[in-house]
């Protein structure tokens, strides 16, 4: 919004809690946490100057998903035709500090209080014939006070504004926790395909970094994750490598059962069976670069209130299974700035819930439907149970086949 | 005729309209209450006062389009057209006869440090600010008010009397037919109660071609008109090519007076060609 040519001579202040986050260049080791960027919320980046120091610093881009069942030979590949890159992974510290950067360049108009905290918002009375002022008090803990028109929630998915804003969330808790970790691939190779498999337990990942290492997602119970990080190094490079290679879940019956699906699909469409690759083996795990964090799903039933709006995970969480969350985000970041620019054009007052109705109503339904469907993949594929599994191998096989629903995918 | 102009059968204030607007003083801000029409109207009456007077100027800055623009908002109620147009750069003049408007007006605009300085609120009818305000603004904006005031022909004359050379007039108001007879009274008051009852009478609507009328026999050229319409179930306003039931019309007062006849003819040619591409863009 800094950036904005509409909101030339607004004011915008940031309150961050962490502290401030600028490399110039990134240090040899990788930070554990990542994101998969799409090319969209590439682009939102771009717009305003922020990819440019994101391809400056590092990042690695990826052509190829290959996604399939620890139960059963199912496997879906999601490649494009061009030479396009279907996504990036990024490490968030990298992407923290392109945006730091670019809001230095516009420091005239936005204002960062790093390190800060709110501990109290006053919001103002629905009646507009009162002496009281009609904005939003914001109350820091080190008690300073601010006073805006729009306050937007974008404090993650135990959003304070959220909740003192009295937004009811519908969430549910996941039992499982996701263990991530920075990995030495055993030989150096092209990496540039991200490696999803669901296994029973639940899906592990990896997500190319570099030639040589690759980020771990491994998402899991309680306390196989706890195991996966009490274990010595050794250990747990075994444990990934066997989650990826080991048909331990096969059974018989299904693996003759996906066999025969998939011989008719390639009489019936020939190209519809795709190789399978195979995944890079693991030599070693950076020490010190194991973390786990619990992981749960949540939808708040309204984004906006009378200025107000949330965004991100604040408004929505989802399983990481899908590589989508941040990219929501920065979906939902791209439509309020558009509704917001083009009310700041209008001389609108920009907390005004005509159009903060719009960016709700826009972006509820662009994200119910992905944040339900995350959730029942999540479901499906979290059982071993022989009939959820042919039909999801079955299913998975004929959407592999399928071109018009994998280009939606 | 100083006299003349300040006697009350010749103001164009009509004290029974006071009376109307009066009880609803206080409503004015409340975005979903009685003035919600007004409200939504904005989404359209602020892009098209602030478009044309863009595309008449070379050389403005996007993220503050009106700075250096003194508009007077004749009949600003509560400031629901002149805080946007505040918030747009422009330096606003906003006057009411109506103190208890001017008063909720005021209030509003406190709040905001910046509104606060860009608008000046006066409860004063137009011919009262006559002498001390001769040619001083670049725009005159008179929405939903020619349709109660009392004499629209000395209200124009003032208006004149009041705006720069080639400065810019826009009006919105409601056509004098039929079709808004029946849409704008009958079913927005009576069935509907999208404006309080008694709002307007019928017998005040200007048909667009009297307005144009008397604007042109008052020294000014007319550069645009457009229909309105207002759509109940969305509330919200859309531009359409009819002007059957509103609509806003955009007149630029001329630099000599008293060449009519050539002036006419080219006007009307410029008016069918602006109102033409207008109602392409729109």
């Amino acid at each position: 919004l800094g950036h904005d040519i509409h909101f030339h001579d607004k004011k915008i202040a940031l309150l961050e809690a962490g502290p401030r986050k600028e490399y110039d260049r990134m240090p040899d080791s990788f930070s554990n946490r990542v994101s998969s960027i799409s090319p969209g919320s590439a682009t939102l980046l771009s717009s305003f100057g922020a990819w440019d120091h994101v391809c400056n610093l590092r990042l690695k881009p990826f052509r190829r998903m290959q996604v399939w069942d620890a139960c059963s030979e199912a496997m879906i590949v999601f490649e494009k035709d061009d030479l396009d890159d279907m996504g990036y992974i990024v490490e968030n510290d990298v992407i923290m500090s392109a945006l730091t950067k670019q809001l230095d360049a516009v420091a005239d108009r936005v204002e960062v209080f790093y390190g800060s905290r709110a501990v109290g918002y006053t919001w103002p009375l629905p009646s507009h014939s009162c002496d009281t002022s009609p904005w939003v008090q914001i109350e820091l803990a080190d008690g300073r006070r601010l006073q805006t028109k729009l306050l937007i929630g974008a404090d993650g998915h135990n959003s304070v504004v959220r909740k003192e804003a009295e937004i009811k969330n519908i969430e549910h808790q996941y039992d499982q926790s996701a263990v991530v970790a920075t990995l030495h691939l055993s030989e150096a190779t092209d990496n540039n395909v991200a490696w999803q498999r669901f296994l029973p337990t639940g899906p592990v990942a990896l997500l190319p970094l570099s030639d040589t290492a690759s980020s771990l997602v491994w998402s899991t119970s309680h306390e196989h994750a706890s195991e996966l990080l009490s274990m010595d190094e050794e250990s747990f490079v075994d444990s990934i490598n066997s989650a990826f290679w080991s048909n331990i879940n096969h059974s018989d019956f299904i693996d003759t059962a996906g066999a025969m699906f998939r011989s008719a699909i390639s009489f019936l469409k020939p190209s519809g069976t795709a190789v399978r690759q195979l995944p890079p083996s693991i030599a070693k795990v950076d020490s010190e670069s194991r973390a786990m964090f619990p992981l749960g799903m949540g939808h708040a039933t309204e984004y906006v209130q009378h200025r107000v709006a949330l965004i991100g995970d604040a408004a929505h969480r989802v399983h990481p299974l899908a590589g989508q969350g941040v990219n929501l985000g920065f979906g939902d970041i791209a439509c309020l700035a558009h509704h917001l620019s083009a009310a700041a054009f209008n001389g609108s007052d920009l907390g005004s819930l005509k159009h903060l109705l719009k960016f709700e109503t826009e972006r509820q339904r662009h994200n119910v439907s992905l944040i339900a469907a995350i959730d029942v993949l999540k479901r499906l594929y979290s059982t071993s149970l022989a009939p959820l599994v042919l039909l999801r191998t079955w299913g998975l096989q004929a959407t592999n086949a399928l071109p018009p629903v994998k280009v939606r995918i | 005729t100083v006299k003349r102009l300040f006697s009350t059968s010749h103001s164009s204030v009509d004290s029974k309209e006071m009376k109307k607007f009066q009880l609803l003083a206080h409503k004015w801000w409340d975005e979903e209450g009685e003035y919600s029409a007004l409200h939504s109207m904005n989404d359209i009456r602020v892009p098209f006062i602030r478009d044309t007077l863009l595309n008449m100027s070379s050389n403005y800055h996007l993220g503050n389009p009106l700075s250096g623009v003194k508009i007077l908002d004749v009949g600003c109620g509560g400031g629901l057209l002149s805080e946007p147009l505040g918030r747009l750069g422009a330096s606003v003049t906003g006057i009411d006869p109506l103190e208890d408007n001017i008063r909720t007006a005021d209030q509003h605009k406190s709040f905001d440090p910046v509104l606060a300085k860009r608008i000046q609120y006066r409860s004063s009818s137009l011919e009262e600010i006559v002498e001390e305000c001769m040619e001083t603004f670049d725009v005159i904006v008179a929405s939903e008010v020619v349709e109660h005031v009392a004499d629209l022909e000395t209200f124009i004359k003032c208006c004149s009397q009041v705006l720069k050379p080639e400065g810019s007039l826009f009006i919105t108001t409601i056509n004098k037919t039929q079709l808004s007879y029946v849409l704008g009274i009958v079913v927005a008051e009576k069935i509907l109660g999208i404006v309080p009852e008694g709002t307007h009478e019928w017998e005040k609507f200007v048909p667009p071609e009297e307005l144009q009328r008397l604007l042109e026999s008052n020294g000014f050229s007319v550069k645009t008109v457009n229909g309105m319409l207002y759509n109940p179930l969305s509330g919200s306003w859309s531009w359409m090519e009819s002007t059957s039931v509103n609509y806003a019309m955009h007149a630029v007062k001329s630099v000599a007076q008293g060449q009519s006849s050539p002036t006419g003819a080219l006007s009307e040619m410029e008016r069918e060609q602006s109102s033409a591409t207008a109602g392409a863009a729109m």
